[in-house]
């Protein structure tokens, strides 16, 4: 994008979007209306009230960057769920919620509204109008199709945390696929870590006010299909997104506010597949993604085998590989433009489910490592432990996630479920 | 006369010869199909069930789960199942096309992602749940997927049965063979032996608390399965089955898989 541009547009939109938590409760309001005269003679058939809280405890042996972030962190999540049912099932009010509290970080201590949706299944088609979550896609390290919902980064950098996206959702199942048709009217914006967290640039991101290409900014709508099949050992989906990006450019601020970010408007085409034979999993991912400042393509491809009930043992041994391309190279955010993925997963099958999974993402051409260890085990019915260890070596300097080469952590959470 | 009457013996004689040679493996057969037969026609249930897991030292846990399943003509069931407990896979559900030759079909949902992942189905004699039942033990039972062996009627838990043996077609089996006793007046199950790859007996599972739906239907009630070699056992009670709710193709697709409950 050319700097004329850029100035203009933030000029004109200095603080100007709408904020979320206002659009949902209006929204809300909405919604609630419609359902208090619905539900009012309508007997649900099925109520559940669930969800669980979880404590953590992260861990980074490095000081990082700058000397505000902090090296140790307490935090506490909840996510409670509740879901009502009517009409056998063919009506349904589904709400889950997240928020979290964290000792140092301000960003992320956060509440979200994951979902908050009322559908309705007919014979041949559904229909969702809410706050919902859709996940696309087949591969395991890079989550490239997947655009429909806003990354909760704070939550999780490795990109499968999401923020509840509100949306108008046509669902038509039939013997030729089924057919998602999406209207997106507001745009999430991307919170970064505040500074004293940690996984985030030091320097300071004007993420709450960005700069959008669209005039109606985050108000604008969003328009996304896509189809979907199986067939056979075929699974596969092809998708199109027309609207404001989900992945923000970032640019060198006017003055020492940090980064501004810019969402423009983009296309982007998506094929998903998965080829599912005997014990092997071939998976593909590719996307297409243009706007007025950049074109790229970007995919993934691997394959997961599983060798299943080891010498009787129960014990299930996942092997898994993908290698992940993207033509940005290292202007890519994720930093794997051209990088190898190399896991394992470990389920036991025993009575605490205790499973291990395993990890490395190598950088072909340069120095960059990333590697995770995860573990976690039931305790009792209902009460859950997870030790994670996330290193990341050697990151090179040319690569976004240099900001984090000083932010390998080490993790303990206990969950209770409910 | 003489001459007519002796070929005639001899007739009998050599078909009679050939049924006996014929009766071990067509017997087995006909007892399962017969089985298989008196089932057909249940068009879809559904059910809710729970598992207590008892390890070797007498420590119990539970799994409470739900089951629909859709009678497919011409091929194998189709069957959603969704997880209550532990609570923390409440939501994790999984949809089976089973078929009668060749792999199944299977899709897994996982709720915290919402995501649907196309499984392989190539895992037969792993534990389901960390339970002592394999995956194989809780799928469609298709005449199909056995050769069988009749081995003659003996009394099992008080029940006149017939007993037969039966061996997994599919090499990924966990066993060699099952023997199971089937009901001589009704064709239910009433006992499973199970067997490992190296012969030896591995499980017995016992069917309980039969009632009959429809006037046609024997569900049990109740199944348990001992392990001999570890000492564990699993107890499966099934609530109630519900018989013809109207359920279709439409309610065993992904898309049902997402807001099953």
């Amino acid at each position: 994008m050319t700097n004329k541009f850029f100035i203009r547009e933030a000029e004109r939109t200095s603080g100007g979007t709408i904020d979320f938590s206002a659009w949902v409760v209006r929204s809300v309001m909405a919604i609630s209306l419609f359902f208090l005269t619905t539900l009012s003679w309508a007997q649900p058939d099925y109520k559940e009230f669930s969800g669980n809280i979880k404590l953590d405890y992260r861990y980074f042996p490095n000081d990082g960057l700058d000397p505000r972030q902090e090296n140790s962190f307490f935090s506490i999540a909840f996510e409670p769920e509740y879901v009502l049912e009517w009409n056998e099932g063919k009506q349904s009010l589904v709400f889950k919620g997240f928020g979290r509290l964290d000792q140092h970080d301000s960003e992320r201590t956060h509440f979200d509204i994951r979902e908050l949706y009322w559908q309705t299944v007919a014979d041949k088609w559904e229909l969702s109008i809410g706050v919902k979550k859709i996940y696309w896609g087949v591969t395991e390290s890079v989550h490239l199709v997947d655009v429909i919902n806003q990354t909760d980064i704070v939550e999780s950098f490795d990109g499968e945390a999401k923020l509840g996206q509100p949306m108008v959702h046509f669902s038509y199942p039939a013997n030729w696929g089924t057919l998602d048709l999406f209207l997106l009217p507001y745009h999430r914006k991307r919170i970064f870590p505040g500074s004293k967290g940690r996984l985030g640039p030091t320097i300071p991101i004007n993420d709450k006010n960005p700069v959008y290409e669209s005039d109606a900014e985050n108000t604008r709508p969003d328009l996304a299909a896509r189809w979907s099949h199986s067939v056979g050992i075929f699974d596969f989906g092809v998708s199109h997104f027309y609207g404001n990006g989900r992945e923000p450019f970032l640019f060198p601020g006017q003055d020492a506010t940090g980064f501004t970010v810019f969402y423009p408007l983009m296309n982007q085409t998506g094929l998903d597949v998965q080829i599912t034979w005997n014990a092997f999993l071939w998976k593909f991912e590719a996307i297409r993604r243009t706007t007025d400042f950049q074109d790229f393509n970007a995919a993934a491809a691997g394959l997961e085998y599983t060798i299943s009930n080891v010498a009787n043992s129960g014990l299930d041994i996942g092997l898994l590989g993908e290698y992940l391309y993207d033509s940005r190279d290292e202007a890519a955010f994720s930093s794997l433009d051209n990088d190898i993925f190399i896991g394992s997963r470990l389920a036991f099958n025993d009575t605490q489910s205790t499973e291990i999974l395993l990890g490395g993402i190598f950088d072909v051409e340069r120095s960059t490592k990333f590697m995770s260890i995860e573990a976690s085990r039931r305790f009792g019915d209902s009460w859950k432990f997870n030790v994670e260890a996330r290193i990341f070596e050697d990151v090179d300097p040319a690569e976004f996630a240099y900001f984090i080469r000083r932010d390998s952590f080490l993790q303990f959470s206990i969950a209770k479920y409910f | 006369m003489k001459y007519l009457s002796k070929t005639f013996v001899l007739l009998m004689l050599l078909s009679f010869g050939q049924a006996m040679a014929q009766s071990a493996e067509e017997k087995g057969l006909a007892v399962a199909k017969e089985a298989d037969a008196r089932d057909t026609g249940f068009g879809d249930t559904s059910t809710k069930l729970t598992m207590t897991l008892t390890n070797q030292h007498g420590q119990t846990s539970s799994r409470y789960m739900s089951n629909r399943t859709l009678e497919v003509e011409g091929d194998g069931d189709k069957s959603l199942i969704v997880f209550d407990s532990p609570r923390d896979v409440k939501g994790t559900a999984t949809l089976t096309y089973t078929h009668k030759s060749g792999t199944d079909d299977q899709w897994l949902f996982l709720p915290a992602l919402q995501r649907v992942k196309r499984i392989s189905s190539n895992n037969k004699s792993g534990p389901f749940m960390g339970s002592e039942f394999a995956y194989e033990d809780l799928s469609s039972q298709e005449v199909e997927k056995y050769t069988y062996k009749y081995l003659g009627e003996e009394s099992v838990n008080g029940v006149n049965s017939i007993k037969i043996e039966r061996y997994p077609v599919d090499p990924k089996s966990g066993y060699t063979k099952q023997i199971v006793w089937y009901n001589a007046d009704n064709y239910r199950q009433e006992q499973a032996e199970f067997y490992d790859r190296k012969d030896a007996l591995l499980k017995t599972l016992t069917y309980g608390k039969y009632k009959l739906y429809l006037d046609k239907y024997w569900r049990a009630g109740e199944m348990l399965m001992v392990n001999h070699q570890t000492g564990k056992k699993t107890l499966l009670e099934f609530e109630d089955y519900q018989f013809a709710t109207g359920l279709a193709d439409g309610d065993f697709t992904q898309n049902s898989l997402k807001r099953a409950r």
